[in-house]
């Protein structure tokens, strides 16, 4: 039997901003219902990975799959993507912000609706339903109408997650959701993506939270000036790595929070 | 001869120029600010050469003295062979003008707008133009409420330059009434009042608009 295609395949990426070359070469597979967390310092280039998934950075060199289909590049002839081929592998995917990025015009309801009705053209009513059922999900039910600028950080966050899950994604890319939120609100995202998670959603968070990153993912990745230095379950990875470099990272991260 | 009398005994000169003042104002209006949102949309992308040839049609539409735009419109293009009447002239003057100003204010609101805005909407699966019909352009219009008022207050000042090429305009109806006793301060003050009643109209549906913006945290007041 042929092993299942993975969510998210990553062959080979290069990115370089200006001289600055910073991905050199990364892979990484995610099976589907997996949990991958990714660490690492900042500016160590894991951000920039995740916004090359899903095409917000166009890689200078390398592949990357979504379900096996090609991101970005014509498998035909390598020629970059329409606007609109472009559009539909990217709707495969949703993305949840550092910076929320809710839309400040629309109300709760119509953030989480909008992606639904006017891209993947699901029927008003569908949509409107699915929406409520995901603000619930997230714990909103009592802010439909009310407008982004209104809520907390946490919220914020929470409705950005919902607007995702409305999309049915194959994998939800997490931009350090939590980097933003006044500590006291961390707790109420990191609550739903643990749901998430153990609902069997196909997760990839770029995280500084270590606690959460060991309870939650099924493997972790630790990204190093550009090049996965790491791979491993959860309990290898902060207990015993073999990486010199990741132990002194845990320690560094260790001091900073005893 | 008793002001009042010298209005009211030319109150359907002045009905007309009003009529055909509002006329000019609104559709003018309309038509510059959805000529400004198409030209806008154009600009949005990365700097290439068609996009690099509408910024230099609005700089230089912005650098023309108005009058002299309506005068090579209507007294210039004839020698090339276009004769356009009294009211293509000026609509045409008006519009792209106008709509020159309306796309420079909407440009600054989408400069000013979080990166973030588009990059939640392409990761969502948008595609340029839904991503910004639907998810830039209502933030733009929001945000830029006074600069609006403003312009169409000037607009609307601007349609009085069409007397000069003798559309029947509120200026012109004043100009003849004046014409007519030799007395200019009473027709004159007549059209400032008319003039400025209809910018109170103007300033009051921008409130709505800014009352809207205000309700999604857009501006603050």
């Amino acid at each position: 039997m042929n092993k299942p295609t993975p969510v998210v395949e990553v062959r080979d990426i290069h990115k370089h901003f200006g001289g600055i070359e910073v991905l050199k070469g990364i892979n990484l597979k995610v099976e589907r219902g997996q949990t991958v967390s990714v660490l690492g310092s900042s500016g160590s280039g894991k951000s920039t990975m995740l916004r090359c998934i899903n095409w917000l950075e166009v890689p200078d060199g390398g592949e990357i799959y979504i379900g096996g289909d090609r991101m970005g590049v014509k498998s035909a002839n390598e020629k970059p993507m329409s606007n609109r081929e472009l559009a539909a592998m990217r709707a495969r995917t949703a993305m949840v912000f550092q910076s929320f990025n809710l839309w400040p015009h629309l109300t709760v309801l119509q953030n989480v609706t909008e992606a639904p009705i006017h891209v993947m053209k699901v029927d008003r009513k569908d949509a409107h339903d699915h929406a409520v059922q995901l603000l619930e999900k997230v714990g909103l039910s009592h802010k439909h109408d009310a407008y982004p600028w209104s809520l907390s950080g946490g919220q914020r966050q929470r409705v950005a997650i919902a607007r995702a899950l409305a999309m049915n994604p194959e994998v939800i890319l997490f931009d350090e959701p939590t980097s933003a939120l006044d500590p006291e609100l961390v707790g109420e995202v990191l609550a739903v993506m643990r749901s998430l998670a153990e609902d069997g959603f196909t997760m990839i968070i770029v995280t500084h939270e270590m606690e959460f990153a060991r309870a939650v993912s099924n493997e972790v990745v630790f990204i190093d000036k550009g090049m996965v230095i790491e791979r491993a379950a959860p309990e290898k990875f902060f207990t015993n790595s073999d990486s010199e470099r990741v132990r002194q990272f845990l320690g560094r991260y260790r001091t900073a929070s005893a | 001869m008793n002001g009042f009398k010298m209005i009211w005994d030319n109150i359907g000169l002045f009905g007309e120029g009003l009529q055909n003042t509002l006329v000019l104002f609104c559709v003018s209006g309309v038509l510059a600010f959805i000529l400004a949102c198409f030209l806008t949309f154009l600009l949005e992308g990365a700097e290439n050469i068609p996009r690099k040839l509408i910024r230099w049609g609005l700089d230089l539409m912005r650098m023309l003295p108005f009058l002299i735009f309506l005068y090579l419109l209507y007294y210039g293009l004839p020698n090339v062979g276009l004769r356009l009447d009294v009211w293509s002239a000026g609509f045409f003057a008006l519009i792209t003008y106008h709509g020159a100003y309306f796309a420079e204010i909407l440009r600054a609101a989408r400069t000013s707008l979080p990166a973030g805005q588009a990059e939640a909407a392409y990761a969502h699966g948008f595609i340029n133009s839904s991503m910004y019909w639907r998810i830039l352009l209502p933030q733009m219009v929001m945000r830029s409420g006074p600069l609006f008022g403003n312009q169409l207050v000037c607009l609307l000042k601007d349609t009085a330059f069409l007397s000069i090429i003798t559309l029947m305009d509120l200026t012109a109806a004043a100009s003849a009434v004046q014409a007519k006793y030799f007395v200019p301060l009473p027709p004159f003050i007549f059209v400032i009042a008319l003039y400025w009643s209809v910018t109170l109209v103007v300033e009051t549906l921008l409130r709505r608009l800014s009352r809207r913006a205000q309700k999604r945290g857009l501006v603050h007041e």
